[in-house]
C-alpha cells in the first residue's frame, strides 16, 4: 500500500519521509531518520523515555503517528544542544551527575526543557509532578531534579549552591 | 498490519463523509487509541484526523455557557485560567488524565468516548451537566453526558456520528465543583476510584448552605454513576460531619465495583465514600469561597 | 556524625565530583543503547511465546507462517543443539547451562507463560508479526503451579520429572523428584538451647512479592554472523564475557567464536545476566545471512525476562531484656521460577550478617513454580531476608522498649567478629552508620498523628572476581583507558580518576572506555558492586605499570638508573636533582625513539572484597482512610570504603533506596490462576515516579577498605538490603500493627489499619 509523504520541521530542519499510517513517530524518528536519542522504553505513554516536543507541547512520541506530524514543528533530544554547545540543562546533568545509566536522560531533558519554557522558576514539587511521566530507575530522581532545578537558575541568571549542599 | 487511510478533515462536513467508511475511526489526541492498536486492536480502514478542523480546536465561554471541542487537549485546559476558576473540579479531572505527555495529546473528549469506567475528567463532566453535541450523518443532536455512556467502552454513537463538543451550562457564582480520585502512587495511575462534586450554595444568617448537590462517581460501576442520595444527604446542610458521613455511605451504596488488579471491591467501596466527603468538602469551600467574594 | 580519620590520604584527582567521560554522548541522544545499533541489510528478529504456563508442546507447525512474504527463517529448539546439563558461573550465582538453553527456547515443555516456543527472521516487522500469528503450536495443558504451596503440596505437579532435592554436599538423604530443588541449611550453635535462654523471644511470618528490576531499556541485540562462523553480538549486557560463555554454552560452540561487544546498557540491575534473545539472534543471523536485530518489547521484559523471587520467611529471635540476641531460627523458602536458582542462598548467608549471636537455624528452600526464572536483582536474596529479620527486630525492639539503633548497636559485629556464614571481618563501620543514623537531626525529631519512624540495617557481601585494564598513554600525553566492565552508572568516571591520581593527570585527559571481548582481557560481570572495587584495582596496577615504564623512559633520556626517577604530578622527577622535571607528554612525545608506545596492562582476581554496611532511616504518613503511604524523609548512610566519585556513590545510595521503596509500598507481579501476568506494563507495575518520593539524603562513611589501595568498597547493593524493613516498620508505628506483607499496598494497608 501507498505510504503517506510526510514534511514535517525536525530540529528547525524540513525533513521529508515516508511511512506507514500506522507508524508511531517514534518508531520514523529512529528506525527512518536514524534519530536513536528518543528511546523506547514501553510503547505505551507510560515511561516518557520517548519525549518530544511537538508544536511547543511536550509528548510521548510512541502516542503519536508519524503521519500527524504533517506541517508540524518537532523538536527532540538531538536538537537541545547547538553549536555553540551545551543547554544549560545537560550542562547540569553532567556537574551534578543527574544520570546513571542514561537511557532515561533524553526523555528528561527534553520534558525539562518543555517544563522550563513554561516555568522559568519552578519548585521541587512542580518538577516532580511535570517529570512525574518520566521514569528512572536509576537515580532515585535526587540528582535529576536537582540537576533541573540548578539549570533553571544559572538560566534565570543566579547562582545555586554546589553538588549535594543544595536544599530545597 | 493491514492498511489504514489516513485523512485530515479541513471541515465538519468532510469529517462526516470520510466516517461514512464503515469501521472508520477518529482520531482525536490518539492515546488511548495508539495503545489499543499495539495491543492487538484491528486496525480500522480509516482514521479520520479531527485535529485540523478549525472550531474542533476551541475554548468558547459565554455568558449561559461553556463549549469545549473534541480537538481540545488537556494541557489547553488547564493552563486555561478563566475555565479553571469557574470548573475548577471539571479542570483538575482533566488535568488527572496521564502524564504530561499525555496531557499533550490527549482530549477530554476523547477520554469520554474511550468509555474507560475511570476515567477522570467523566464525573465532573456529568456533575456540571455537560451535554454532548453530536454529529453525523442524519444531521447534530444532543445527548447528556450522564446518558452518553452505556458500559466499558461503549456509548450511544451510531455509526458515522462523533462528538463535535462538550457543552456546560455557565456555572453561577454561588457554584463549584471538586473532583478527586484515588490512585496508588501519586501520578500516572488510573483512578481506583474517583468522586466529583458539584455544589450551589445560597447564604443563609448560620452561614452558607447547600442549595444544590450533584454528587458523580468513577471507577466503581461500568459507567459513571450519579448517586441522587449522596446529593440529598448534602442538600440543606452546612456539610456537617453527619451530612458528609451520609453522602459518602450514599457513595458506598451505590457503588458496584469489580476486584481487580487496581483495587478490591470492598476497598473501593470504602474509599469512594472517602473521596465522595473529601470532594464535597473542596467543593464547598470553593464555592463558599466565591459567595464569600461575590458579596464583598 | 562521621569523623573522618586524619590519617586518609589525600587524593588530588579521587573523591572529586569529575564529568564522566561518557556524559556528553548521554545528554545529547548520541549514546548507543541496545536498540540504537542497526548494520546494512539488517533483518528483524521476533519470538513466539508460550500462550499457557504450563504444559507439554505436542507440536509445532511451522509451514503457513514460512509462507508468509518476506520470512527468512523460522526456528525452534529442534533447531538448538540438545545439549547436556553443566553449572557456569553466572555472575555472583551460577547457572545450568540446559536449563539457560530451555529458557531461551522451551523444548519439550514450557513452565512459563511467555516463554519462547519459536522465533522468526523477517525483512519487516510487518511480515514477521503476521507470520508469527500462522505458527500453529499444540500444547498438552499441565495443572499450574503457581505458588509456593502449590509447588509443596502433597501430589504436587512436578515442573521438572526428575528434579531432586539438593544440597551443597550432594543429594538429600532418600531423594524423590520434588519442586524443592535446593536446601540451604546455615547452622550455629544449638538453636533450642539459645532460645532457653531467651528472656524475649518473638517470631513472624513475611512475605514479598515477584518484583521486577524494572530497567527501561527492554533487551536488544544484534547479531551478525558470518559464513565463516565469526559472529558479532552487539547487546545490551551486564557482561559481555559472561554472555559469551552463555551463548557458546547453549549454542554447543567456542567462546572465540564470539565477540560480544557490549552497547551502552539502559539499566541492568541483575536483569541483565541472563541471555535471552541473543542465542536465538545467532541462530537465525546464521539461517539467512544476514544480521538480524531482535527488541523485546515492554511487555514481553515483564513477561519473559528475571522477575525477582517472591519469598515467605518464618522467623523467630531470642533475646535477653537487655538486648542481647541469643538465639535466631528462621525459614526461608524462595520461588526460583521455572528452574532451579533462586537466590535463596545469598538470603540466608546475609540475613543476620550484621549481628554476632552463639545460636543460629537459618534454612533456605529454593522452590520452583510455573513463572519466569528469576534473575538476580541487586544483592539477590538480601532485601527480602532484611525484610523479614530488620521487621522482627524492630519488633523485638518494641518488646524490650528498647531503641532499635540501640538493639542493633548491642549486637553489631565489628572488625574481627566471625560472620555467621563464616570470614572474620575487617574495618567495617556499620557501628558507625548506627551512630550516624542515631544522632542525625530528624531521628528524634516528633512526629504528627498517622506518622511513624522506621530504621533498618542493610549487608551485602560484595565480591572481587576477574578484571582486566588496559591503559594507553597517547603522543600528546592524553590516556585511554579500556576495561571490560560495562559501564551501568557511572564507572568511567572511577576508572578515570583511578588512572588520573595514579599518573597525575587530569581526569578530562583522560578518556575511560569499555572493550569487547575482543579487545580487552576477561572480565566479569558488572555485577556483585565488583567493577570499581576490582576493575578499578586493575586500572590502577595498569596505570603503576605504565608509571614504571614512563620512569624507566625518564631514566633511559636522562641516563640514570631507574631508581633515581619518581613520578610525581605527571611529570618524572630526577631526584638526584640534576634535571629539570619531565613531563609526560614530553616523554611520550619521544616514545618512538626510547622503545615505543607506553602504556600498561594488568588481569587480575581480586580476593578480599569489602563488605558493605548500610543502615536507612524513614519517615512516613498514612493516610488511614485509604491505605496510602507517603514517604516524608528518608535518610541512606552507608560504609562506602572510599568513595571515589561521591556524586555517583550517592546516585547509587538514592536509586537502590528508591528500588526499595517501589518493593515496599507497590510493586509487584498479579498472576491469575492460568499462572499470566495480569500486570504486563508500566501502568499497573507500578515503579515510584518522580512526585512519590522526597530527596534521598545521603551520608557517606568511609572506613577504608584494606585490601584495596584506595580503600574502596562495593556500595551498590547494599542500599537495597533495607528499605522494605525501614518502610514497613514506618508503617508499623504508624498504625499501630505490624505489617508483614509487601508491597504494601493501599488495599491492603487499609484492610490491616481496619482488620478486614
Amino acid at each position: 500500500m501507498a505510504k503517506n509523504h510526510v514534511t514535517a520541521s525536525i530540529n528547525g530542519q524540513q525533513v521529508d519521509y515516508l511511512c506507514d499510517s500506522t507508524e508511531s513517530l517514534l518508531t520514523v524518528l529512529r528506525d527512518q531518520l536514524g534519530m536513536t536519542g528518543t528511546k523506547e522504553g514501553c510503547g505505551t505513554g507510560d515511561c516518557g523515555a520517548c519525549s518530544v516536543i511537538c508544536d511547543g507541547e511536550l509528548i510521548c512520541s510512541c502516542l503519536m503517528l508519524g503521519v500527524e506530524a504533517t506541517g508540524s514543528k518537532i523538536e527532540t533530544i538531538e536538537g537541545v544542544a547547538d553549536s555553540d554547545g551545551l543547554h544549560p540543562l545537560q550542562q547540569k546533568f553532567l556537574e551534578l551527575a543527574g544520570l546513571q545509566c542514561g537511557i532515561c536522560t533524553p526523555g528528561i531533558i527534553v520534558a525539562a526543557k518543555a517544563l522550563l519554557a513554561r516555568n522559568s522558576d519552578p519548585t521541587e514539587k512542580e518538577v516532580r509532578y511535570w517529570l512525574a511521566g518520566n521514569l528512572c530507575r536509576c537515580t532515585g530522581y535526587d540528582k535529576i531534579i536537582r540537576s533541573v532545578l540548578a539549570a533553571a537558575a544559572q538560566m534565570r541568571g543566579e547562582e545555586i549552591a554546589v553538588a549535594g549542599e543544595l536544599t530545597v | 498490519m493491514s492498511e489504514m487511510i489516513y485523512s485530515v478533515p479541513a471541515s465538519l462536513t468532510e469529517a462526516v463523509q470520510q466516517l461514512a467508511v464503515p469501521g472508520a475511526a477518529l482520531l482525536a489526541g490518539g492515546t488511548d487509541l495508539l495503545i489499543q492498536l499495539r495491543g492487538g486492536r484491528p486496525v480500522p480502514p480509516n482514521l479520520v484526523d479531527l485535529k485540523k478542523i478549525p472550531e474542533l480546536q476551541l475554548i468558547e465561554i459565554g455568558p449561559d455557557s461553556i463549549r469545549i471541542g473534541a480537538g481540545v487537549t488537556g494541557i489547553q485546559i488547564t493552563d486555561h485560567a478563566e475555565l479553571t476558576s469557574l470548573m475548577p473540579g471539571f479542570v483538575e479531572g482533566v488535568g488527572l488524565i496521564g502524564s504530561t505527555q499525555v496531557q499533550g495529546r490527549a482530549t477530554p473528549i476523547g477520554n469520554l468516548c474511550n468509555g474507560s469506567p475511570a476515567a477522570d475528567s467523566v464525573p465532573a463532566m456529568i456533575a456540571a451537566d455537560a451535554v454532548c453535541e453530536i454529529i453525523g450523518r442524519e444531521g447534530s443532536r444532543e445527548l447528556p453526558v450522564g446518558d452518553f455512556l452505556t458500559g466499558p467502552g461503549r456509548h450511544c454513537l451510531k455509526v458515522g456520528e462523533f462528538v463535535v463538543a462538550l457543552r456546560f451550562p455557565r456555572p453561577r457564582t454561588n457554584q463549584s465543583d471538586a473532583y478527586l480520585r484515588f490512585i496508588p502512587r501519586t501520578e500516572m495511575d488510573l483512578a481506583v476510584a474517583g468522586a466529583a462534586v458539584n455544589l450551589i450554595l445560597k447564604n443563609t444568617d448560620s452561614g452558607p448552605i447547600v442549595a444544590d448537590a450533584k454528587v458523580v462517581i468513577g471507577g466503581v460501576a461500568p459507567t459513571a454513576l450519579t448517586v441522587d442520595d449522596a446529593a440529598q444527604a448534602l442538600i440543606g446542610t452546612s456539610l456537617d460531619d453527619a451530612a458528609l458521613l451520609a453522602a459518602g455511605a450514599a457513595s458506598t451504596a451505590a457503588a458496584r465495583p469489580i476486584s481487580d488488579k487496581r483495587g478490591t471491591a470492598q476497598y473501593r467501596k470504602k474509599i469512594v465514600a472517602v473521596l465522595t466527603r473529601r470532594a464535597a468538602q473542596v467543593a464547598f469551600d470553593r464555592a463558599a469561597q466565591q459567595l464569600h467574594g461575590s458579596n464583598d | 556524625m562521621n569523623s573522618p580519620k586524619s590519617d586518609l590520604p589525600n587524593y588530588k584527582y579521587v573523591g572529586t565530583r569529575s564529568i564522566r567521560p561518557d556524559g556528553v554522548d548521554k545528554v545529547t541522544g548520541r549514546a548507543q543503547f541496545g536498540a540504537d545499533v542497526s548494520l546494512p541489510n539488517m533483518v528483524h528478529g521476533q519470538v513466539l511465546r508460550s500462550t499457557i504456563a504450563h504444559g507439554r508442546i505436542r507440536s509445532i507447525n511451522i509451514d503457513k507462517a514460512m509462507a508468509v512474504d518476506g520470512v527468512l527463517a523460522i526456528i525452534t529448539a529442534a533447531d538448538m543443539p540438545d545439549i547436556e546439563r553443566r553449572m557456569v558461573p553466572l555472575g555472583e550465582q551460577q547457572a545450568d547451562i540446559r536449563d539457560v538453553a530451555d529458557n531461551v527456547m522451551a523444548r519439550d515443555k514450557v513452565l512459563y507463560h511467555g516463554q519462547p516456543v519459536a522465533a522468526i527472521a523477517a525483512t519487516s516487522l510487518a511480515a514477521g508479526a503476521q507470520a508469527l500469528e500462522l505458527i500453529e503450536v499444540d500444547y498438552e495443558p499441565l495443572p499450574v503451579v503457581i505458588d509456593l504451596d502449590a509447588a509443596q503440596a502433597d501430589n504436587a505437579t512436578l515442573l521438572h520429572d526428575e528434579q531432586i532435592t539438593m544440597t551443597m554436599a550432594g543429594p538429600v538423604e532418600n531423594p524423590v523428584p520434588t519442586n524443592v530443588a535446593f536446601y540451604m541449611p546455615l547452622a550455629k550453635g544449638d538453636v533450642a538451647a539459645g532460645f532457653e535462654q531467651a528472656d524475649v523471644i518473638v517470631e513472624n511470618s513475611f512475605e514479598t512479592a515477584t518484583v521486577h528490576q524494572g530497567y527501561i531499556e527492554p533487551h536488544a541485540t544484534l547479531v551478525d554472523a558470518q559464513i565463516d562462523g565469526r559472529t558479532r553480538v552487539w547487546t545490551s549486557t551486564q557482561g559481555p564475557f559472561l554472555f559469551r560463555t552463555l551463548i557458546a554454552g547453549v549454542l554447543d560452540i567456542s567462546v572465540s567464536e564470539l565477540q560480544v561487544i557490549p552497547t551502552e546498557i539502559g539499566g541492568g540491575f541483575g536483569g541483565k545476566l541472563s541471555v535471552y534473545l541473543e542465542p536465538l539472534a545467532v541462530v537465525l543471523s546464521r539461517r539467512c545471512s544476514r544480521p538480524v536485530k531482535m527488541v523485546m518489547s515492554r511487555e514481553d521484559v515483564l513477561r519473559a525476562s528475571g522477575p525477582a523471587s517472591a519469598s515467605r520467611i518464618w522467623v523467630k529471635i531470642g533475646a535477653r531484656y537487655d538486648g542481647t540476641l541469643v538465639a535466631i531460627q528462621a525459614k526461608l523458602e524462595f520461588e526460583a521460577g521455572a528452574f532451579k536458582g533462586s537466590p535463596v542462598v545469598p538470603a540466608v548467608m546475609t540475613m543476620f550478617a550484621s549481628y554476632k549471636m552463639e545460636h543460629l537455624l537459618l534454612e533456605g528452600y529454593d522452590v520452583v513454580v510455573n513463572k519466569p526464572k528469576a534473575s538476580a536483582y541487586r544483592a539477590p536474596g538480601a532485601p527480602q531476608a532484611a525484610f523479614a529479620g530488620e521487621a522482627l527486630l524492630d519488633e523485638l525492639a518494641l518488646k524490650l522498649n528498647m531503641d532499635p539503633i540501640d538493639l542493633r548497636l548491642k549486637n553489631a559485629v565489628d572488625e574481627g567478629d566471625r560472620a555467621v556464614y563464616g570470614p572474620a571481618f575487617g574495618p567495617i563501620g556499620l557501628k558507625q552508620a548506627l551512630q550516624a543514623v542515631k544522632s542525625h537531626s530528624w531521628y528524634d525529631a516528633p512526629l504528627a498523628a498517622n506518622q511513624g519512624r522506621g530504621m533498618a540495617v542493610g549487608f551485602w557481601f560484595n565480591v572481587g572476581m576477574q578484571s582486566s585494564a588496559s591503559v594507553r598513554i597517547n603522543e600528546d600525553g592524553a590516556v585511554t583507558v579500556v576495561t571490560g566492565s560495562v559501564d551501568v552508572g557511572g564507572s568511567r568516571a572511577s576508572m578515570a580518576l583511578f588512572a588520573a591520581e595514579e599518573l597525575g593527570v587530569p581526569p578530562e585527559k583522560i578518556q575511560a572506555l569499555v572493550g569487547n571481548t575482543k579487545t580487552i582481557g576477561y572480565c566479569d560481570t558488572t555485577g556483585g558492586s565488583r567493577t570499581t572495587f576490582a576493575t578499578g584495582l586493575a586500572v590502577v596496577e595498569a596505570s603503576r605499570k605504565a608509571v614504571i615504564e614512563l620512569r624507566n623512559r625518564a631514566a633511559m633520556t636522562w641516563e640514570l638508573d631507574v631508581e633515581q626517577v619518581s613520578w610525581q604530578n605527571g611529570q618524572a622527577i630526577d631526584l638526584s636533582g640534576s634535571n629539570p622535571p619531565l613531563a609526560l607528554a614530553e616523554i611520550t612525545a619521544k616514545a618512538g625513539h626510547t622503545g615505543g608506545p607506553v602504556g600498561g596492562d594488568a588481569q587480575i582476581n581480586a580476593p578480599h572484597a569489602g563488605p558493605g554496611f548500610g543502615v536507612q532511616l524513614c519517615d512516613v504518613e498514612v493516610d488511614p482512610e485509604t491505605g496510602y503511604t507517603k514517604i516524608l524523609r528518608y535518610l541512606v548512610v552507608q560504609d562506602v570504603g572510599k568513595a571515589i566519585h561521591p556524586s555517583y556513590v550517592e546516585g547509587q545510595l538514592q536509586g537502590g533506596a528508591v528500588q526499595g521503596i517501589g518493593m515496599s509500598l507497590n510493586e509487584e507481579y498479579l498472576y491469575n490462576a492460568d499462572g499470566v501476568l495480569d500486570d504486563p506494563g508500566f501502568l499497573d507495575y507500578r515503579v515510584p515516579v518522580a512526585s512519590d518520593v522526597p530527596m534521598i539524603e545521603t551520608h557517606l562513611i568511609e572506613v577504608p577498605h584494606p585490601p584495596h589501595p584506595y580503600g574502596v568498597r562495593g556500595v551498590g547493593e547494599t542500599p537495597i538490603v533495607p528499605p522494605m524493613a525501614a518502610v514497613t516498620s514506618a508503617i508499623s508505628h504508624a498504625i499501630g500493627k505490624r505489617v508483614t506483607q509487601v508491597p504494601m499496598s493501599p488495599p491492603r494497608l487499609l484492610s490491616l489499619i481496619d482488620g478486614d
